[in-house]
């Protein structure tokens, strides 16, 4: 099985987050960055698809030339190439355009499964991989918990609300959107990170793909939201702060 | 030109956010003065459009088809392509559900659209709508204006309008029929299930001490056992804590897990990512304890501690024994 995972390279989870002079975009000069979450259990599970039915995973990921850093990781954990589409202004691409870009990288890929992240952790539109999969032709599920080969497709656990799931079968090739949790995470090994130096890793470009920037929606203002609660904010040491809460809880939300 | 809403059903039961969509769609209407529509999808509908028919609405349509008994991407892409062709909306909009998570942006597409996913407000500027989303976890706002041809799409997330301000009216209803066939639609839904019996069921808890990402590793989990202990409160968890195995899947408070609107709800370690908080934000007083000031838990909190959960928690439940004397 020939398995493509989609990975993005986002800021790290626990970045604190200024907005631009211009309110166009945050601050990103001094972020550090990490794969998104949800890409990561996508490729861990293209891991152990390829570990039982053979194959190949290859990480497709769209972004700067610094997200090289991420594909890097990608590779030491176990993926045996890579395409980096390099392209330093993807905020001039609307979620179609984005998808755009790499569908025309996938297409020359031909395969037979292809793996995302739910959604991404910075924009978090939840969309690239519904996107892809229309304009690849491909039958594609969502929220992904689980996922088995069967006779000429696959049989996947779809992630519903309020605890409920639902079992979904298609033929292949398909494409999945993975759920975080679905698996557990490996972690680099110290060979793989030696053997990953050596892997390929193919640079493509928006020119060499045939798809420009374009934009249907325009962000007009990034901006920190306001609090619509006021949150009393408890002062002082561990023990001050405590003991002023017990206080509140007790005379003031009467809940204890 | 007009407004047109697609609501969301199971098995004939409204999906609870089908009415803030259409909160969402009315206000939009007047703002723009366009007259607003609602479509209902299903295999047979008549009852849930007569529901609809009793709403300020302009036209209700009732998408009827066998192949829509249960739902599909391809299906319902299909017939909604179709629906949109014949009606043609400038807008369209959807609850924000996993259900339209999987099929509007491939309904988007198919129109050659950029579907607004998951929307928490709007203004109407220069007879414009500006949408406003949340970026980074929440961390992030970002006004969003359609710079394209329309239709325009936009998903609307839970509790961003309020469905106890649907206006009622009167409307008539249309059957629209689409043309799907079997072979079109290439994926097979099978049956839903829940995984376990709910040993848990934390919606009967008054009071609820939920842990996040803050406690970093499953051997601190005791630490706040010990603070759900002292308050006789049920332990809860957001998402990550169920990922990684440390407390079981059940615990967990959030869209894919539990909701709950507990007396007290003391968040610890948690962020407040909006996939937590649509879980917990009914709560009637919320605590948060948490080391970024600027976490987006603060947002919904009553009282907050910044500070470090493993010197801020065995303080709070040393304060806490020593008031109950």
């Amino acid at each position: 099985m020939k398995i493509v995972v989609c990975i993005k390279q986002v800021s790290s989870r626990d970045s604190v987050l200024r907005v631009n002079a211009a309110g166009t975009w945050i601050q990103d000069a001094d972020l550090t960055y990490e794969i998104n979450e949800p890409d990561a259990y996508a490729l861990e599970e293209g891991l152990q698809l390829k570990e039982k039915h053979g194959g190949e995973v290859v990480a497709l990921c769209a972004g700067p030339a610094g997200a090289a850093q991420t594909i890097r990781e990608a590779l030491a954990k176990g993926a045996d190439r890579a395409l980096h589409i390099e392209e330093e202004n993807l905020g001039a691409y609307d979620p179609l355009a984005l998808a755009r870009l790499m569908a025309a990288a996938l297409r020359a890929e031909k395969p037979d499964l292809v793996l995302t992240g739910l959604q991404s952790d910075d924009l978090g539109y939840g969309q690239s991989g519904v996107i892809l999969a229309q304009l690849l032709g491909l039958p594609h599920a969502t929220i992904i918990m689980q996922v088995e080969k069967q006779n000429g497709g696959i049989r996947v656990k779809r992630e519903l609300e309020d605890g409920w799931f639902q079992n979904v079968e298609m033929p292949l090739p398909a494409l999945l959107t993975i759920q975080s949790g679905i698996n557990k995470l490996r972690y680099a090994t110290l060979m793989g990170i030696k053997k990953a130096k050596t892997k390929e890793v193919k640079r493509l470009t928006a020119a060499e793909l045939g798809v420009g920037p374009a934009a249907a929606i325009r962000f007009e203002r990034v901006y920190l939201p306001e609090r619509s609660k006021h949150t009393q904010i408890l002062e002082g040491s561990p023990k001050e702060a405590s003991a002023k809460l017990v206080e509140k809880l007790k005379f003031e939300a009467r809940v204890l | 030109m007009s407004i047109l809403a697609i609501l969301e059903q199971r098995a004939g039961a409204w999906h609870r956010m089908s009415w803030e969509t259409l909160a969402a769609a009315q206000q939009l209407g007047a703002e723009l003065q366009q007259p607003v529509r609602a479509a209902v999808v299903g295999d047979e509908v008549s009852a849930l459009a007569a529901e609809l028919s009793a709403k300020q609405l302009e036209r209700v349509y009732a998408v009827e088809h066998q192949l829509l008994t249960n739902y599909t991407p391809d299906g319902y892409t299909a017939a909604l392509e179709q629906l949109i062709a014949a009606a043609q909306p400038r807008m369209v909009l959807f609850p924000h559900t996993y259900q339209v998570r999987d099929f509007a942006p491939k309904l988007a597409t198919a129109l050659e659209r950029v579907l607004v996913s998951d929307v928490v407000a709007h203004r109407v500027e220069g007879g414009e709508p500006v949408f406003v989303r949340q970026l980074f976890q929440g961390k992030i706002n970002v006004d969003v204006r359609f710079v394209g041809d329309p239709p325009y799409f936009a998903s609307v997330q839970a509790g961003a309008y309020r469905a106890d301000k649907v206006a009622a009216g009167s409307a008539l209803v249309d059957r629209f029929v689409p043309e799907l066939t079997p072979a079109a639609i290439r994926t097979k839904p099978l049956e839903l299930f829940r995984e376990s019996q709910r040993a848990v069921d934390l919606t009967a808890a008054e009071i609820i001490v939920s842990v996040g990402r803050g406690i970093k590793e499953a051997e601190n989990i005791p630490i706040v056992q010990k603070l759900a202990e002292a308050l006789g409160a049920e332990l809860a968890a957001s998402r990550p804590i169920c990922d990684n195995g440390w407390l079981p899947m059940e615990r967990q408070v959030g869209s894919s897990g539990q909701t709950v609107s507990p007396k007290l709800y003391l968040a610890v370690g948690i962020s407040g990512a909006i996939q937590h908080l649509v879980g917990m934000k009914g709560s009637k007083t919320i605590v948060a304890i948490n080391k970024d000031a600027e976490a987006p838990i603060f947002e919904v909190a009553d009282y907050g501690i910044v500070g470090d959960l493993f010197q801020v928690v065995p303080a709070l439940v040393e304060e806490l024994e020593k008031a109950k004397g």
